[in-house]
């Protein structure tokens, strides 16, 4: 079975209830699907087995011995990334998306296409099981293809080494790297926070998830720091035929137990956190 | 009217208070009477507006250009199939199957290039919306908003900070993290906030944060909020690379009250509108006036 636990919000506890699930039986496949901020292998510090180039894209750069500066590339590029800077034709390598047409028009071929291979993905095993991330290096794109490799090689070592669980910790937002997270999931868990953005990226991130046809259920983190906010949410889940699977307090122990590099399961095995996320987790699994 | 001054407030880690910093600084800027405009470039989840209210004056939307196969014209020679760099034209040669897959596409034109028979032409795809507020006379809201599911915001968000440009200040609320959206967002600005908390996950987005605005030569400071939770990595962090701490904010249930309800502190407190006058002038007296 595979999990992702997502949140519109940033910062609502999607990694720490992920780390929790990931701690509560023997043998899981944990996956970082937030490759753009990954977090959890600082919190597991997996080994690694097998590293792997991602290419992000690429680059168009010009050799100016071979230019001309007839200007072809400033017409067709259609990012505005080329621009003729006082007789000379220069490219602004933050706003080329690395289309090549550029690379294939220029009739001198004066340009050519350097691929972005900075970030990786990880595959290794931590201390409950095996452990799969990505890492995508600043400023690159196409984060959904780096999930697409990720939760590949996440389900190659579920098959390899016969284990039935995934768990997923996705990305914020609702963009390519949220729909890649969850395609094809079985349970989607939508951790969330009593506030008014909490509430509204809340909805959004529902909208979506019921586009694909995915099982969902919603985790209320923080509940008691708005109690009345808390109750709109519950009652618009309810409006929405979501279920909601746990509602737990604020308390510092979270904080603690990422400050010592442990999930809340590890670290406080008899808190009430724990507690309502083992419930959490038994409802989502069922 | 000259342009005196761009900020963006960004953080690698979601959740660290971009929003709660962003919308307060506009409100306390908006109250000593500046002329500002605070540009929400968040575009898959913009939030600034629960906090600050408007008038609505206009939104457009934003497109790009994606193919239109003609099959009568269509020879199935694969060219377009062979220059698409973004796996967005799907093409079988023997069952003489071709369909654009318009979510992948980038709109680079590539493809048109490639066809030799004048079987591709162009349409407009909408990609999202910016769209306008008033606030106070000479302040607005700008708010940059992505369809659901499209390849990326950054359009959407260059067209929202280029409609931003007529104030003497502009705050910018930057997407998290450090992917393309980030860097196109603090691309535009002179001076970067990035904003964390003081946990481990928070410090080690941070870091990433901070390499990034350096390789790119952007002015930065750093906002904790939260402080009492957590542990004090960040302060020393901060102290050994020589990062300017701009402000604390403590963890207090009061303050997360207030913001959970979609308030403004700064409306709130005589004290925190202090704190965030004096966060402005900082910035300012160094990094004002100052032309991009």
């Amino acid at each position: 079975m595979e999990i992702a636990v997502i949140s519109g919000k940033g910062g609502t506890g999607k990694s720490s209830v992920s780390a929790a699930f990931a701690t509560l039986k023997p043998e899981v496949v944990l996956v970082d699907c937030d490759v753009d901020a990954a977090n959890l292998y600082l919190l597991f510090n997996p080994t690694h087995e097998k590293e792997e180039i991602f290419i992000s894209g690429f680059k168009a750069v010009i050799n100016k011995d071979v230019c001309t500066n007839c200007d072809l590339c400033v017409d067709y590029c259609r990012f505005d990334a080329i621009t003729n800077v006082n007789g000379e034709v220069v490219i602004n390598e933050i706003v080329c998306d690395g289309c090549k047409l550029c690379s294939r028009i220029c009739p001198l071929e004066a340009i050519s296409m350097i691929p972005e291979d900075k970030s990786r993905m990880y595959s290794g095993t931590f201390r409950n099981g095996k452990m799969v991330y990505g890492l995508l290096s600043p400023g690159e794109e196409n984060s959904g293809q780096l999930v697409d490799m990720v939760r590949e090689e996440a389900k190659k070592v579920a098959q390899k080494n016969n284990l039935d669980t995934i768990i997923i910790d996705g990305p914020p937002g609702i963009g390519c790297a949220v729909i890649s997270t969850i395609t094809g999931v079985d349970k989607v868990v939508i951790v969330t926070e009593p506030t008014l953005s909490g509430l509204h990226d809340l909805k959004r991130t529902i909208e979506i998830v019921s586009k694909f046809n995915l099982t969902k259920m919603v985790i209320i983190n923080k509940y008691d720091l708005n109690v009345d906010m808390s109750k709109t949410i519950e009652n618009y889940c309810i409006s929405e035929g979501v279920p909601v699977i746990a509602k737990l307090p604020f308390d510092k122990i979270v904080v603690d137990a990422m400050v010592s590099c442990k999930s809340i399961i590890e670290y406080a095995p008899d808190s009430e956190i724990a507690a309502l996320l083992t419930d959490a987790f038994a409802k989502t699994v069922s | 009217m000259s342009l005196k001054l761009k900020i963006a407030i960004a953080s690698g880690k979601g959740g660290t208070g971009k929003t709660f910093i962003a919308t307060n600084l506009f409100n306390v800027l908006q109250k000593m009477g500046k002329q500002v405009n605070l540009v929400d470039c968040d575009a898959e989840e913009p939030n600034d507006r629960e906090f600050i209210s408007g008038d609505y004056m206009h939104s457009f939307d934003v497109t790009q250009k994606i193919p239109v196969v003609d099959e009568s014209k269509c020879t199935y020679c694969g060219k377009c199939y062979d220059y698409c760099n973004y796996h967005a034209i799907f093409f079988l040669s023997e069952q003489r199957v071709i369909q654009v897959l318009d979510e992948h596409c980038h709109g680079c034109g590539a493809c048109s290039v490639a066809c030799e028979y004048g079987a591709i032409t162009d349409k407009d795809d909408v990609l999202g919306t910016v769209t306008r507020y008033k606030v106070q006379q000479n302040t607005h809201l700008i708010e940059t908003r992505i369809k659901v599911g499209v390849h990326s915001s950054v359009p959407v968000i260059k067209e929202g900070i280029k409609a931003a440009m007529d104030a003497e200040l502009v705050l910018l609320d930057a997407p998290p993290g450090t992917s393309c959206a980030f860097i196109q967002t603090v691309a535009m600005a002179d001076y970067v906030v990035l904003v964390t908390e003081p946990t481990p996950f928070g410090l080690s987005n941070l870091r990433q944060s901070v390499e990034t605005l350096r390789s790119l030569g952007k002015p930065h400071g750093v906002i904790v909020n939260r402080i009492g939770l957590g542990n004090n990595e960040v302060f020393d962090y901060l102290k050994n690379e020589n990062i300017s701490l701009l402000m604390s904010v403590p963890f207090d249930r009061s303050i997360a009250k207030i913001y959970s309800n979609g308030q403004l502190l700064t409306n709130a407190s005589d004290e925190w509108t202090m704190k965030f006058t004096q966060l402005f002038d900082n910035i300012f007296e160094k990094h004002g006036n100052s032309s991009y």
